[in-house]
């Protein structure tokens, strides 16, 4: 096994794992569960897809991605936040609203039930393996960047006091809601970066691709213990793990269901405490005001 | 001040028939729930070049209209009613049980496995109990886990039953692919025993349709279920956890007991939901049967507003959605169906909370 290649393969299926649980970090320290994560994803990488496909530039494709992300992440949001509904259920017809609306619209603009037409993408270089992607980039420093703002700036204080004590941050005079939102969307549009890559690295949309990321990268977030760079590594360890079954594909030394496992056995170890226990924080999930 | 924040104990108010007050909290948000879909609705059918008005009258008539759309709406309401009231049975304790799409297909799994092992002239009345003992069984275990886990550890459900979801389908995956699948296929040999009669061998408009006996013992379930709820020690304990587990502990209720039999006994019922497909439908396993039918319970068990009738008539409308979603394809793609299952989530959930605090405050304006 060549370990250039296998690193520069497990950084490549490590990307879309690095923008969600990213967001996903964001959302659940400012106390929203992101269940949607996988539904942030798909609606990304559709309307990447749609973007490129109408414009001809990845780069549009990429502001579309966003704003589809956004979109989800704010019906998440004012239907948790403003509305107060239940964020696991809202969270699980998120996910199910981006299967349907993805599969409706492929239909209306694509005329397919499984995948739209092939659109460009970035770079394309075969000597790079993928490194001349900017979004590829993006994907490296992101968590470091959240990890920034969750930990140094203002802005993050705020994100955090709002998961742990929300209370305490509106005696002081934080709108809660208000940090919850902008903490929300954020989460959407990291997320829908990282299913933008998804389909630009495939030059097409096809139908629910991303095929449970989202879930690995919640996986990876409380793996991570909610802290960014926790979670990025986390990222990088199930990215090994699958680069690990692909590459080792033919010799059936560990059949691939085992190496599929790996992040959600981990996830429940992490949760049951085995290896000192990742503990949320203490107002996940609970409505405020 | 909203009504979750009320303070316990202090009913809101006390004029009026409390079992009205309780119909209309029940009712209202899915009838709100159902407007915003239609609405929802005409804007997808409108984008399509289509009229709203021609399109549902077809999804009537395929659905509701001619025995086999209506048979078909039977059979996928049944698998919907048992998931349904495996996730209401968890939330009327106060737990989220979404690992209902991996319990269901280790239900269903089991079952095929007994219908193999029995010997083919074991009788319906010998070999449905037992299958149903077997997927019941085995969905009852990937319930145990997270409740296991949830008691001793204090681990979310939530998060432990999405994860077990991957890693049961995974292991099932395995078995099938490496093991037990027939070649050039994902699913078991047929069974021998345990095929259960279908609606159509009773009568004969119903051909072709795939409704069968687990209706009738969906609906059972279902009588059980409310029974155990509404007329028992052990549901009243179940319901007092699920209301305030504090003020129950504090009352003599073991609350991690209470817990671990409401996560186990919803993945029961899961797993028994895997008999409709297995010994009704296709008799045999297949890899992937259950893909959704986990998931929609939530949306169900929601709709059914936890009531284990409510659920059984929300079963009955999500899966005319779904059947009516092949009614009208040829004039609307039925991903609308897609769409419009998740915009009545969101809408249930968001109207919920909302519908309960407009009610309870003008309760109280016209007490006063």
């Amino acid at each position: 096994m060549n370990p250039i290649s296998f690193l520069t393969q497990m950084i490549r299926i490590a990307i879309p794992y690095l923008f969600a649980a990213s967001g996903g970090v964001v959302a659940e320290r400012s106390g929203i569960v992101s269940l949607t994560l996988e539904g942030f994803m798909l609606s990304g990488a559709f309307a990447a897809v749609l973007g490129t496909n109408y414009s001809g530039s990845p780069w549009v494709g990429v502001l579309c991605g966003m704003v589809g992300g956004l979109i989800f992440a704010l019906i998440h949001a004012v239907a948790t936040i403003r509305y107060r509904a239940d964020q696991v259920v809202v969270g699980v017809a998120i996910n199910l609203l981006a299967i349907g609306v993805t599969r409706f619209f492929l239909k209306l603009f694509f005329a397919s039930s499984s995948n739209s037409p092939r659109i460009t993408g970035f770079g394309g270089n075969i000597n790079a393996a993928g490194f001349d992607n900017p979004l590829l980039w993006m994907g490296i420093v992101v968590a470091p960047l959240v990890a920034f703002v969750v930990y140094k700036t203002p802005f993050g204080l705020r994100v955090r006091a709002a998961g742990e004590h929300p209370d305490a941050a509106e005696s002081v005079g934080v709108s809660v809601k208000r940090v919850r939102y902008a903490a929300v969307a954020i989460s959407g549009i990291l997320a829908a970066l990282g299913g933008v890559y998804l389909a630009l690295d495939q030059h097409q949309f096809t139908d629910q691709m991303t095929a449970g990321r989202g879930f690995i990268a919640i996986s990876a977030v409380i793996f991570g213990r909610w802290d960014p760079i926790r979670a990025a590594l986390a990222c990088l360890l199930f990215a090994a793990a699958e680069t690990l079954q692909i590459q080792l594909q033919g010799s059936h030394a560990i059949p691939s269901q085992f190496i599929e496992m790996i992040p959600y056995a981990l996830t429940i170890i992490a949760l049951a405490g085995v290896v000192g226990r990742a503990v949320p924080p203490a107002a996940l999930g609970r409505a405020q005001g | 001040m909203s009504a979750a924040t009320q303070p316990i104990g202090v009913k809101p108010t006390t004029a009026g028939t409390p079992w009205r007050e309780r119909a209309e909290e029940a009712l209202i948000p899915p009838f709100v729930a159902l407007l915003v879909a239609l609405i929802c609705g005409d804007l997808l059918i409108l984008s399509y070049g289509q009229s709203p008005a021609a399109v549902y009258r077809l999804l009537l008539e395929g659905t509701w209209g001619n025995a086999y759309g209506f048979g078909q709406v039977l059979y996928k309401a049944t698998t919907l009613a048992f998931t349904g009231l495996a996730v209401s049975f968890g939330l009327r304790a106060g737990l989220f049980n979404i690992g209902g799409e991996s319990q269901l297909a280790a239900g269903g799994f089991a079952a095929a496995l007994t219908g193999l092992v029995l010997p083919a002239a074991t009788p319906l009345a010998l070999a449905l109990p037992l299958c149903m003992l077997a997927a019941g069984l085995a969905g009852g275990v990937v319930g145990s886990v997270p409740a296991y886990l949830k008691t001793r550890f204090g681990a979310h459900e939530v998060i432990v039953t999405i994860m077990l979801n991957f890693i049961v389908l995974a292991l099932l995956n395995w078995f099938i692919a490496g093991h037990l699948h027939v070649p050039e296929t994902l699913h078991t040999p047929e069974i021998q025993a345990g095929v259960l009669p279908r609606l159509s061998d009773i009568d004969s408009r119903f051909h072709g349709s795939a409704a069968n006996l687990a209706l009738v013992v969906a609906v059972v379930v279902a009588v059980a279920v409310w029974f155990y709820l509404f007329r028992g020690r052990g549901g009243y304990e179940l319901r007092a956890v699920g209301l305030q587990p504090d003020a129950a502990e504090y009352g003599g209720i073991s609350v991690g007991r209470v817990w671990m039999r409401a996560l186990t006994f919803s993945g029961v019922i899961a797993g028994i939901g895997g008999i409709n497909y297995v010994l009704g439908y296709k008799h045999y396993y297949e890899d992937g049967f259950a893909s959704g039918a986990g998931f929609l319970g939530i949306a169900v068990a929601l709709v059914g507003r936890n009531h284990p009738f409510g659920v059984l008539l929300a079963a009955f409308f999500f899966a005319t959605l779904s059947q009516g979603g092949l009614a009208i394809h040829a004039f609307v793609p039925k991903q609308m169906m897609d769409v419009l299952q998740g915009v009545v989530i969101i809408a249930v959930a968001m109207s919920v909370p909302e519908v309960t605090r407009i009610l309870r405050s003008a309760r109280r304006r016209s007490d006063a």
